[in-house]
């Protein structure tokens, strides 16, 4: 047991802060925002192919860093903390774990292979109608021919328009609930599959509406069927969630960085308006949040890390659950609570397009609802602790 | 970073679940569960009798240093102490204060000669101890400390005068812990200083607060020309200040564990009940018994992330925020307490006015919110200290 960031973790940290610090700096950010991708292609060529950051959780034995998901963390809290508008996180925290909880070896080593390289861009595609549960997997997989014919729709994919590689969930006919899922790994040109990007609240992450029509898959596209189909889906969402939980972190810790600096020159009464109480108790409660989501999301990406190990600690991973709902409540209601309490504290500037406060504001609320909102995740929470779980 | 427990870690946890099973029962069997915040007025002499039990097992100072007579336990298992003590209903520690505040400052400032006379008492579970900070006149503003304190003509003895308040257990206690003004006309935090006071002299009166709960585990405290020997000053006249404060840095450290075991307890009894009286199917119930666990959990992550800081009475950001979070945490528990209860929450265990557990932390949980550093005080602190924001006005009279 040990709960603290080592050197190597501070080293990660202050890199990425630099970095990001200049290419993902307010003006990037917006015009990042105005690009069809909503990301910019040179910013991400440095990411994969220089910075290693999508190679960083991919295994030494496909080409990747082999380092954890903590270290992922703590990239993505540099992210959100800069609002960078990338493929890292649905590559990163969405198909790398699919793909590396789904057990096949050669789907894992041209795809790892290819993400670890910085050459592709990956998301995962599951919910046909709203929810994190395994019913809302409705797509069908119809076996054909030693294949499957997919078909259905997913209505809100995370950089869906964008991505190279699609890992989409489907199920068996006449199945339902847990029964029945499969894993597939499906080139995002593939004949028949239609991408519609969804013009979005939240202009710093980008969803796409993806409609699969007839699409034929081989056997060497699954990357995991009903066995483990649906625990890999749930144990992957879990994750990308404690992901996101980090990325919360940064953007709450910046929504309150960006506040302190601004009260600190705003002067009016004739002194600085950081020097009244009613503003530093406010500010006091924002870092209450903002700590006590840090906490919970390293505990988490800790637990998320085991999981992903092959040998990791069976004692750790039974918590991942319950790890991961703790950090996506905290990290979701701390980034809403500070990103809110940043445009106030910022008064009237703070309501103008201008001003950075609104796009921590706007991330807040659109990350807060993604992978499941606060109340879900209590609802699970209570029914665990209630004794109803199945 | 790394979560988790070794083999060798899970042997010692096998050890102290054992000890507990062995030892809580028979004579003490009925201190199970009892004796924590809200409840320390409790079975105070066989509490006495429990502290040299686990004095006799070794299992006080685990976390201290070798060469202090501690076990120099390591992170990990400090955790499993606390949470396995816990989990077997050990009862609230009369000795906590000693051995969480008072041995590790002495470790920090006091002289060898200090550390062997002291230490051990607290060790073998001989020696109680109070904390004489608070005053009518300095609460939030602890540094108005009015109490004084002179060597006498001798210079071999401190004579204290003064009042000092809000004193658990000090009429449990052999000691106190005192914070006076040494240099007279000094102001604020200069010329205080940290005096080591036995209690048992009859120039020391403890007179019991009844609080709003009816009962009694606060004290006023009156020092009349009260003695203590000169050897029993902490580091320097003028000191004070800087100890006082140091102390409380300890107050974050691993015994934060055993408090969160205690709330663990505490919210284990409000979902068995939540589940028998149907409370369980209130959606909002709920939500917030879940919110309640989860805030739990991170007040332990906090914690963790305390303990595997740097041990030095400095405080980290996560630390700062520790008092804040755990108090409006548990005043929360406390309404949720009574929410799930519903009609029961109302009526009491016996006239005239003998309050359930539960409704017993409702009430006390009003107090954490304030001693220790009210929440308005401790937004002070991280604002200014943390967040280096401006310092509030000091106003001299």
């Amino acid at each position: 047991m040990e709960f603290a960031f080592t050197e190597e973790h501070l080293m990660i940290r202050d890199s990425a802060e630099r970095f990001l610090g200049q290419a993902s700096d307010s003006h990037a950010v917006r015009a990042a925002m105005n690009r069809p991708d909503g990301h910019d292609p040179e910013v991400w060529r440095q990411i994969g192919q220089q910075l290693y950051w999508p190679a960083l959780m991919v295994p030494e034995r496909f080409g990747g860093m082999g380092l954890g998901f903590v270290e992922l963390a703590i990239l993505l809290e540099q992210s959100g903390r800069f609002l960078l508008g990338s493929p890292l996180f649905a590559t990163s925290c969405l198909a790398t774990p699919a793909l590396l909880l789904g057990h096949n070896v050669t789907a894992q080593e041209h795809w790892l292979g290819a993400i670890a390289a910085g050459e592709t861009r990956a998301t995962l595609a599951f919910a046909s109608v709203a929810g994190l549960e395994a019913c809302s997997v409705q797509t069908v997989a119809e076996p054909h021919h030693g294949g499957w014919t997919l078909d259905g729709q997913y209505a809100q994919v995370i950089d869906g328009a964008s991505a190279d590689l699609l890992i989409v969930a489907a199920r068996a006919p006449g199945t339902e609930g847990e029964q029945g899922i499969s894993l597939f790994a499906l080139p995002g040109d593939t004949p028949g599959v239609i991408r519609t990007p969804l013009a979005t609240l939240d202009q710093t992450r980008r969803l796409a509406r993806i409609e699969l029509h007839k699409v034929q898959v081989s056997e060497a596209q699954l990357l995991c069927g009903p066995a483990l189909g649906w625990t890999v889906l749930r144990d992957t969402l879990q994750i990308a969630a404690i992901g996101l939980a980090a990325e919360q972190t940064g953007g709450a810790q910046q929504a309150l960085d960006l506040t302190l600096a601004y009260i600190a020159e705003r002067r009016q009464f004739k002194r600085t308006i950081a020097s009244f109480q009613a503003i530093k108790h406010r500010c006091a409660d924002m870092m209450l949040q903002v700590e006590c989501a840090r906490s919970a999301a390293y505990y988490a990406a800790c637990v998320a890390q085991e999981r992903l190990d092959p040998a990791g600690d069976a004692a750790v991973i039974e918590e991942l659950e319950l790890a991961a709902a703790t950090a996506k409540i905290h990290a979701s209601e701390a980034f809403f609570h500070c990103a809110g309490e940043s445009i106030q504290l910022h008064g009237g500037v703070g309501f103008t397009w201008e001003y950075d406060p609104h796009l921590y504001f706007k991330r807040a609320r659109a990350g807060e609802h993604l992978l499941g909102s606060p109340a879900l995740h209590r609802e699970r929470l209570a029914a665990y602790l209630l004794g109803e779980q199945a | 970073m790394k979560i988790g427990f070794s083999r060798a870690d899970e042997a010692f946890r096998k050890e102290v679940a054992h000890w507990m099973a062995e030892h809580l029962g028979g004579e003490f069997a009925p201190l199970r569960f009892r004796g924590g915040p809200g409840d320390e007025h409790s079975f105070p002499e066989e509490r006495k009798a429990w502290e040299r039990e686990l004095a006799a097992g070794a299992w006080i100072g685990v976390g201290w240093a070798r060469e202090h007579g501690g076990r120099g336990l390591s992170i990990s298992q400090q955790v499993i102490f606390h949470e396995e003590y816990a989990r077997a209903g050990g009862p609230g520690r009369m000795g906590h204060i000693g051995e969480g505040l008072v041995g590790p400052t002495l470790a920090a400032f006091g002289t060898p000669a200090q550390q062997q006379r002291l230490l051990p008492g607290i060790l073998d579970g001989s020696q109680f101890w109070c904390q004489g900070y608070s005053e009518p006149g300095a609460g939030s503003d602890l540094a108005n400390v009015q109490t004084r304190a002179k060597l006498d003509a001798t210079g071999e003895h401190w004579l204290i005068s003064g009042q000092k308040v809000w004193t658990s257990l000090a009429h449990e206690a052999d000691w106190c812990f005192v914070l006076a003004r040494t240099e007279p006309g000094s102001q604020g935090h200069h010329g205080l200083s940290f005096l080591l006071v036995p209690m048992a002299q009859d120039t020391i009166r403890v007179q019991p607060i009844q609080q709003l709960t009816g009962t009694s585990e606060f004290n006023e405290v009156f020092f009349d020309q009260a003695g203590t020997h000169a050897d029993n000053l902490i580091g320097q006249p003028g000191d004070g200040w800087k100890i006082a404060m140091a102390l409380l840095g300890f107050e974050r450290g691993v015994s934060t564990l055993g408090q969160q075991m205690q709330f663990h307890n505490e919210l284990d009894e409000i979902i068995r009940i939540a589940r028998a009286n149907g409370a369980a199917r209130d959606p909002l119930l709920r939500q917030r018994i879940a919110q309640a666990w989860a805030g739990l959990k991170v007040l332990r992550y906090n914690s963790l992330r305390m303990l595997s800081g740097p041990q030095d009475g400095n405080l980290g950001r996560e630390a700062m925020i520790y008092k804040l979070a755990w108090s409006t945490w548990h005043s929360d528990l406390g309404k949720l307490a009574m929410d799930v209860l519903g009609d029961a929450a109302e009526i009491l265990d016996a006239a005239p006015y003998q309050l359930s557990r539960l409704q017993s932390l409702f009430l006390f949980t009003r107090s954490d919110t304030i001693y220790g550093g009210s929440n308005e005080i401790q937004r002070n602190v991280i604002a200014e200290r943390a967040l280096g924001m401006p310092r509030e006005p000091r106003f001299s009279n």
